[in-house]
């Protein structure tokens, strides 16, 4: 068992990573790799990795479990049992049924669900390895499944976790300031709307430190989404891609 | 107001495109009037219409589209057909009997089953139903011989190419009579296996570099260079 | 699934809320009318069951003995699950408990845990080997509406009202003796839930409002007035304002809730 660190941040200011207090994890994201889904991506950030796939827009079996006026988001957030340090069980647990939902209802707001009635389409979500903020990265790699997918899109969702480790407000928090620190604040962000889909917090937070680990939170997440566009950009881009078109 | 966007830029769902006197095109939405993609394409304008062609989008059904489809199942009255598209499309026996239809006296698996091709038009489809197919015109029904090989929709044009200059290239130097579904599946017929390897071939690259330009000219280097590697096995 | 509210039901909320009311003549931060009751089943270590407004919560605490986890062997345990009775609504189905009922247990403990209400270093018995294991069962009785707030409520009202048996350790054995002493206790943290309808935040959603609402948020406060629990619910989105707005309405309720509940 490891011991638990005393101090989270030395006295340069730096953490046990070597990052600054407002610095990201290094974020590598790959869109569609995975041949039989309609639409994939593979995301590692920091130390997490993640696979995600959409399968859809596609007639629900169950028939029952369709809306006549618009397609139905399923999400399913699992990690493998060999993605942690003390071997989890395969089965779901509370923690991933809940963060299904969470997920679900995150990306559901970026989806134009009403443009395809009586229709389904299946996110999975595989955490390979993880190291804190999976849920973020799993929504940034879900997002850009979809979009793979060809599911037309209100914009791209992106997710980013800040909180709060010794006495200060960091980005980013890692597996071990996530567990010894003080408060843990996900969000996830559609930057071209403004709008946050995604908000949880758990720890103890003045409401300031609680605004200000927010807004650190939207500043990581516009900064993974330019990481994010270039990702789905690169993958339909030929090398030396030229201007004109023949029509 | 001029645009965001260079002509032709590859765009990414979200990305704001233009406001004020502008109109909403294909694969784009508005919000407060501005208008933003929806899908990943290449933006363009055309007569103050911003669309953006996907580089990626499934087909969605319309009246009167012509496409190719698999047969899935023989039900009670006519087959559940797979025409690559969020919905399976429905084809009335009575339509392709050309008379009513009489469940004791005919067996419909006898006329289509399951594994068959199709080629057959979109005659009906609204939000609350299935699509609905008929093959009651010339040049529809049942295909039996010939291989298919699927495109993003919206490649389909390109496939063409201007006044039907690429189509009609690889029908010339393959010999293949070639059939477009607008469902992105297209039926390649040729007098040899080989042959419709080689059209598949090319529309494949086709599919993968659609946003480039000098495709014609490739393709047609290429099939060239193709039939060559295979005169040269064949002597 | 939700039973289905007519079209001209839902006009008529979404046209009061504009006008800053709502169907049974709340204001958009009024919240319903609490009635809490405390230690009605004798058989549970500790009990709460609240009304708010027609929603009906019945809290249950028991208390056994049982092993602490590795990483914490000086503390006790707690746990706590929600069951959404097929008796509460007719969209309540028999059955394992299903992601609502997930993430109300879920929330309804973390508002608990984060803010330490229980003082889990007083529930050791052997450190290491044997501790008090705290059950919380939130027993949804009838649902009308912002299921989070009510079984929190009664979740530490419940927890207010249990009593731990006295115990002492004799060769390794826990032998219950006379009498009890209250659940050691640091802290009663209040939950606010926020509905957004037309981007208009309102307190306290009611079923119907519920159905119509795109989003809701909810806090946990603890007495110092820091938030101890954050969750944002709902297929829609809330804008950095509306947070803000939200935060600083839901620490308002929360303080006046403390009052009324006298925690």
């Amino acid at each position: 068992m490891n011991k638990k660190p005393e101090k989270l941040i030395n006295k340069k200011g730096l953490r046990l990573d070597g990052r600054k207090p407002d610095e990201l994890r290094p974020v590598k994201i790959e869109v569609g790799v995975l041949a039989n889904a309609d639409g994939s991506a593979y995301i590692e950030h920091g130390k997490n990795k993640i696979l995600a796939a959409a399968f859809g827009p596609k007639e629900m079996h169950p028939k029952h479990l369709s809306l006549p006026d618009r397609m139905v988001l399923r999400c399913r957030y699992h990690m493998a049992p060999f993605s942690v340090g003390e071997r989890k069980s395969p089965a779901p647990s509370r923690r991933e049924i809940e963060l299904s939902k969470v997920i679900r209802e995150c990306l559901e707001p970026s989806v134009f669900v009403e443009y395809y009635p009586r229709t389904g389409v299946d996110v999975f979500i595989e955490v390979l390895q993880a190291d804190g903020g999976t849920r973020c990265a799993s929504i940034t790699a879900a997002s850009l499944a979809l979009a793979d997918a060809g599911i037309p899109m209100r914009d791209l969702v992106v997710a980013c976790a800040a909180g709060k480790i010794d006495d200060t407000v960091v980005l980013d928090l890692f597996d071990t300031e996530d567990k010894v620190g003080c408060a843990d604040v996900p969000v996830a962000f559609m930057p071209n709307l403004n709008a946050v889909t995604l908000l949880q917090m758990d720890g103890i937070l003045t409401p300031e430190e609680f605004a200000k680990a927010v807004n650190m939170a939207i500043d990581g997440c516009r900064k993974i989404y330019d990481l994010q566009k270039e990702a789905l950009k690169t993958k339909y881009m030929l090398i030396g891609q030229e201007e004109e078109v023949e029509e | 107001m001029p645009t965001y966007f260079e002509k032709k830029q590859l765009v990414t769902p979200g990305e704001l495109l233009a406001e004020g006197e502008y109109l909403p095109g294909s694969n784009t939405y508005t919000e407060n009037s501005k208008i933003y993609a929806s899908r990943i394409g290449l933006a363009d304008c055309d007569n103050k219409r911003v669309n953006v062609v996907a580089l990626r989008a499934f087909y969605f059904p319309k009246v009167g589209d012509m496409v190719i489809g698999t047969v899935l199942e023989t039900g009670f009255s006519g087959w559940t057909v797979d025409i690559k598209s969020p919905y399976t499309a429905l084809l009335r026996a009575s339509d392709v009997l050309s008379r009513p239809f009489k469940p004791q006296n005919d067996e419909l698996s006898q006329v289509l089953s399951g594994g068959d091709l199709i080629v057959a038009k979109i005659a009906s489809y609204d939000r609350s139903h299935d699509p609905q197919l008929t093959v009651g015109e010339p040049g529809l029904g049942k295909i039996t011989r010939g291989q298919i090989i699927k495109v993003t929709p919206s490649k389909i044009p390109r496939v063409i190419g201007r006044q039907g200059s690429m189509i009609s290239m690889i029908k010339k130097e393959t010999g293949c009579q070639i059939i477009l579904g607008l469902n992105g599946v297209i039926l390649v017929t040729g007098k040899t296996p080989a042959d419709e390897d080689l059209a598949m071939a090319a529309i494949q690259k086709i599919e993968n570099e659609s946003h480039t330009s000098g495709l014609t000219d490739r393709i047609t280097q290429f099939l060239k260079e193709e039939k060559q590697k295979i005169g040269g096995k064949q002597e | 699934m939700s039973s289905l509210v007519t079209r001209v039901r839902l006009q008529q909320i979404e046209k009061l809320i504009e006008k800053a009311k709502r169907l049974d003549g709340r204001g958009l931060n009024d919240y319903r009318e609490i009635k809490l009751e405390q230690g009605l089943i004798e058989k549970a270590e500790g009990s709460a069951r609240i009304l708010l407004g027609k929603t009906e919560v019945l809290v249950g605490v028991k208390v056994e003995t049982g092993t602490p986890f590795s990483d914490t062997p000086n503390d006790g345990v707690m746990t706590v699950n929600a069951e959404l009775v097929p008796l509460a609504s007719p969209t309540f189905e028999p059955g394992p408990p299903d992601e609502n009922s997930i993430e109300l247990a879920r929330i309804v403990d973390r508002g608990i845990r984060e803010s330490k209400a229980i003082d889990t270093k007083k529930l050791c018995i052997e450190p290491g080997k044997k501790v008090f294991v705290v059950f919380v069962d939130v027993y949804v009785l009838n649902h009308d509406g912002n299921l989070i707030d009510a079984s929190a409520l009664a979740a530490v009202a419940a927890l207010i009202n249990t009593k731990m048996p006295n115990y002492e350790v004799k060769d390794g054995e826990v032998i219950i003796k006379q009498g009890y002493t209250p659940l050691p206790m640091k802290s009663h943290p209040i939950t606010v839930t926020l509905g957004k309808i037309n981007n208009k935040l309102l307190v306290d959603p009611w079923l119907e409002e519920e159905q119509v609402m795109d989003a809701r948020l909810t806090m946990a406060f603890n007495e110092e007035g820091n938030i101890c629990a954050t969750q944002k619910g709902g297929a829609g989105s809330f804008t950095q304002q509306q947070i803000s707005e939200g935060m600083k309405l839901a620490q308002e309720k929360a303080a006046e809730l403390r009052k009324k509940m006298d925690w």
